[in-house]
């Protein structure tokens, strides 16, 4: 066997990985309140309980609104960014990027913390505006690391090309690097949202009285009956999410072969 | 033969990237109907220049004359000139046909002309048929094709070509040299050739400008800048040259004499030698296919010098010899063309080597 | 356009092109990233009164969030705990890193990155949610030793404590340590391996003297990855820690969001940023420490 006890380890890794994903459709079809073994009997109930809860509902629309404003903001700006760094060289480069790409390693906290002190001193009151704020805030990393491998592996030769053969800098970019690059946005524009569908912290300080998606859950988690209907919602969005994955991965493989270069792996 | 007129004119073109000298003053004109060629090693501005004929580049100083027009007011879009990049910059998410047709976009073309000119275009350079193909679908020599169509489409008044023949293997560069040769007797039109690779500038250009450091060394046609360089730099870029240490007797008008190390003296023509002083400590040059080996029996030359072979290398056409020259204190290097009842000689072998003064080149 | 487009601006304002291509995002990342940074920077020296922030210069908030007990237990913690988890989350996910570069069909490595990455982008919350019930007193664990027997009483040292929160962690950010190790594996050229073997040393040297060395780098920045982030957790340790496994990012919460006291919760939000800066730069001192070598 190739790798040998590597594999056997890298199995075993990935089953201690995939370990909690794989209870969670198991408690949301068992019709105990408990979560535990042994399993009591199948059901469709908690499932049927999301239908008839209203306030699950608003906290759905609020995170969608969120999501999709945070997919579209974080992936034109990290358009910006993400050209600038790969095609031009100007002063205070690494300076400015380094900031952009801050919160990527700032602790999540920390950023909650900062924009809530902001806004509550700029009078601003907190709703989805500034839960999205901060999204668009930790999505552009994400999203510029993703589109700069797609501006990168674009050749500047292509550009120079179409210039040659008449066209402006504007349909340059119309007709050249948006359908090369497109894979890449598409790409980026899920994983934004799937990371702000999915962000608790920031949503939790900023949200105000309207509550997110994570938000609702986390409330949920104090109150135990509540809890198999919260394992149901997890099995829906843990499907959802591996969609969207699939999805963005697919987008993602699809511009590296158009552009003909190299996989280097996966999104980070 | 008449001169053509002039298509590309250089004056005293300078650029700077920070501090960094690319160009340093280039004068230069290139004719119109041409096959031009800037030749040099890598680094030297060849493909600079180039960029700056394109409009990709824009210049520090001195002027780009485009067919007698001021480049520097015409945008890049709009010059009458197309390029074909090193990378080709085939377009990966269109078809063949798509990236051929790209430039007649602007042109206002009914879809009937279009498809004709485009169909006129691959079969200009042998890919009929491919039309419909995804252009990453292609081969090199293909897609090198394709660059070239997609750029004379238009119809340019001069075609630029930037070291266009370096990525194929050496079969096919050989192949695509010829059938650039004949692509632009028929077209008619300026080509402009950036190379490093001599053997490929001498074959091809009506004209070759050898480029070192922002500089052009030298400019002429093949023959001369082959038999004729200017400078041991120049001499030493194209083919092989040998170098011998010459001390210059006299200098008349007409040429002047030298005493060369291991050959002793002789008389070098005007053409060849630029006038200098008298008693000056130079250098002189010759190809290696202007020695000859004289064979047993082989009736004597007017000039000759013994020596010993110290190494073969042969090349089945030829076999090329280091000899070491009684009297100098490096070997050279002669070809010789093998045919029979010209054996191959071992290493060791003492041989007479037969020379003439007319091949040799003086340099100050 | 009269003077000319694209060769003009290529040539004279490359810098001024790429800072007005950038600007839109810098001007974001200024305002709503180092703006509030900068601010609650400066509420770190203010001091607080009810209901309202008075603007007097102090170092009181930092002397309460350094000596008092209660605070210096918690940053102390977060600090072993992210150390804990880092290293448990580096060694483990280095096997895996490695055979994924090594021995997987090239075909296929991305498939297994891709199956590597999906825990990490499926639902935060409910994911250390389900932790709990597995490590909880009536959870998988308990209730399955209890079923076969090897337990009398469901094991209580498994949960609401450091160590919960030290496993929860290590699961979330087990991608984040394998990605880098694996990208740092892959640049390595194979036949330096050939070569380390070829010129007679063992397989297990050969990994030591040649590709650890060279993975390096990728284990470095595993280790600032893991690190940085966990330092700060606040879900984590809010669900499954109890109250023995608070962390900092719970102690900020608790300042901001119920005690309201902004001054003291910016000094201990700024503390933990520079606890997480000065280890990083200790990892990246010994990293090149350790490269001095072979590295630049």
């Amino acid at each position: 066997m190739r790798g040998g006890w590597f594999k056997v380890y890298a199995l075993v890794y990935l089953v201690f990985l995939y370990a909690p994903i794989i209870l969670l459709p198991m408690f949301a079809f068992n019709d105990a309140t408990v979560i535990a073994f042994p399993l009591s009997g199948f059901s469709t109930k908690w499932f049927a309980a999301l239908v008839d809860d209203p306030p699950l509902h608003d906290a759905v629309r609020n995170s969608l609104i969120i999501a999709v404003t945070t997919a579209i903001l974080s992936t034109t700006l990290a358009v910006f960014a993400a050209r600038a760094s790969t095609r031009y060289r100007f002063p205070g480069k690494a300076g400015l990027m380094g900031l952009i790409m801050l919160p990527l390693v700032l602790p999540e906290i920390i950023v909650a913390v900062s924009l809530l002190s902001i806004l509550l001193m700029a009078r601003i009151e907190l709703s989805i505006l500034t839960v999205i704020l901060g999204h668009v805030l930790i999505c552009t990393p994400f999203c510029i690391a993703i589109l700069s491998s797609a501006f990168q592996s674009l050749d500047r030769s292509l550009e120079e090309a179409a210039y040659d053969l008449g066209e402006t800098p504007f349909s340059t970019f119309r007709l050249i690097i948006l359908p090369l690059v497109m894979p890449g946005i598409i790409s980026s524009l899920l994983i934004s949202f799937t990371i702000s569908l999915d962000e608790f912290i920031i949503a939790f300080f900023l949200a105000g009285t309207e509550a997110t998606l994570p938000v609702y859950i986390f409330s949920q988690f104090r109150f135990p009956q509540a809890v198999p209907v919260i394992m149901a919602l997890g099995t829906i969005l843990v499907c959802l999410s591996i969609l969207l994955l699939s999805i963005a991965e697919f987008f993602r493989r699809r511009g590296l072969a158009r552009s003909g270069a190299k996989d280097t792996g996966g999104f980070l | 033969m008449t001169v053509k007129p002039t298509m590309i004119e250089f004056r005293d073109v300078q650029k700077y990237y920070g501090d960094y000298h690319a160009l340093r003053g280039i004068n230069a004109s290139i004719r119109a109907g041409e096959f031009f060629s800037l030749l040099g090693p890598s680094g030297c501005g060849k493909t600079t220049l180039l960029r700056t004929i394109a409009g990709f580049e824009g210049i520090s100083s001195g002027a780009v004359l485009i067919d007698g027009k001021d480049a520097a007011q015409i945008p890049a879009n709009k010059r009458p000139t197309n390029m074909v990049f090193q990378s080709y910059a085939i377009f990966p998410h269109l078809t063949v046909e798509e990236n051929v047709g790209f430039g007649l976009r602007r042109a206002g073309l009914d879809k009937a002309e279009m498809g004709r000119r485009v169909g006129d275009a691959l079969a200009m350079v042998g890919l009929t048929g491919f039309g419909k193909r995804a252009a990453h679908a292609l081969s090199g020599g293909q897609r090198q094709r394709v660059a070239l169509a997609r750029a004379l489409i238009l119809k340019p008044k001069v075609l630029l070509l930037d070291e266009p023949l370096s990525a194929l293997d050496k079969k096919m560069r050989e192949q695509m040299q010829m059938e650039l040769i004949k692509l632009q007797r028929q077209v008619g039109i300026t080509f402009i050739l950036v190379t490093h690779d001599q053997e490929e500038a001498l074959v091809m250009s009506d004209r070759i400008a050898v480029m070192f450091e922002g500089r052009i060394a030298q400019l002429d046609d093949p023959e001369t800048l082959y038999r004729r360089p200017k400078t041991r730099q120049v001499a030493d870029f194209i083919g092989t040259m040998n170098f011998l240490p010459a001390t210059v007797l006299s200098d008349t008008p007409d040429g002047c004499e030298v005493e060369v190390a291991g050959l002793g003296r002789c008389r070098i023509a005007a053409d060849q030698a630029p006038p200098g002083g008298n008693g000056e400590e130079t250098t002189v040059g010759f190809r290696p296919e202007t020695l000859t080996i004289l064979y047993d029996g082989q009736a004597a030359a007017a000039r000759e010098t013994p020596g010993t072979v110290e190494e073969v290398v042969y090349y089945g056409d030829m076999t090329y010899y280091d000899v070491k020259l009684d009297g100098v204190r490096a070997a050279v290097r002669l070809s010789m063309r093998n045919v029979p009842g010209r054996p191959v000689l071992d290493i060791g072998t003492r041989a007479r080597v037969a020379w003439s003064p007319d091949a040799l080149v003086l340099f100050r | 356009m009269t003077s000319g487009g694209m060769p003009r601006r290529m040539g004279r304002s490359e810098a001024a092109s790429g800072l007005a291509m950038i600007s839109p995002t810098a001007s974001y990342a200024i305002l709503l990233l180092a703006a509030p940074l900068a601010l609650i920077f400066i509420y770190s020296f203010l001091t607080d009164g009810y209901l309202e922030i008075i603007r007097t210069f102090t170092f009181a908030n930092y002397i309460e969030a350094w000596t008092n007990e209660l605070y210096r237990v918690v940053m102390l913690r977060s600090l072993m705990v992210a150390l804990a988890v880092t290293a448990a989350t580096v060694l483990l996910a280095f096997p895996v890193a490695y055979f994924v570069s090594f021995y997987v069909d090239p075909s296929r490595k991305s498939l297994w990155l891709f199956l590597i990455t999906i825990p990490f982008w499926t639902s935060y919350l409910i994911r250390v949610f389900l932790w709990k019930v597995i490590l909880g007193y009536n959870g998988v664990v308990n209730s399955g030793l209890l079923g076969l027997g090897i337990i009398s009483e469901p094991l209580q040292w498994i949960n609401y404590n450091v160590g919960a929160v030290v496993v929860t962690l290590a699961h979330a950010y087990a991608p984040f340590a394998i990605l880098p190790i694996f990208v740092a594996l892959e640049k390595i050229d194979r036949s330096l391996l050939e070569a380390g073997q070829d010129l007679g040393e063992s397989r297990f040297m050969t990994f030591l003297r040649v590709t650890l060395p060279l993975a390096m780098p990728g284990v470095v920045a595993a280790v600032l990855i893991v690190f940085i982030p966990t330092i700060g957790d606040f879900v984590t340790p809010q669900l499954v820690g109890g109250p023995e496994g608070r962390m900092v990012a719970n102690l900020i919460q608790l300042q901001y969001l119920k005690l309201d006291n902004y001054p003291l919760g910016s000094a201990i939000a700024v503390s933990a940023m520079m606890i997480v800066t000065v280890a990083s730069l200790f990892f990246l001192y010994l990293n090149r420490r350790y490269l001095r070598g072979p590295g630049s």
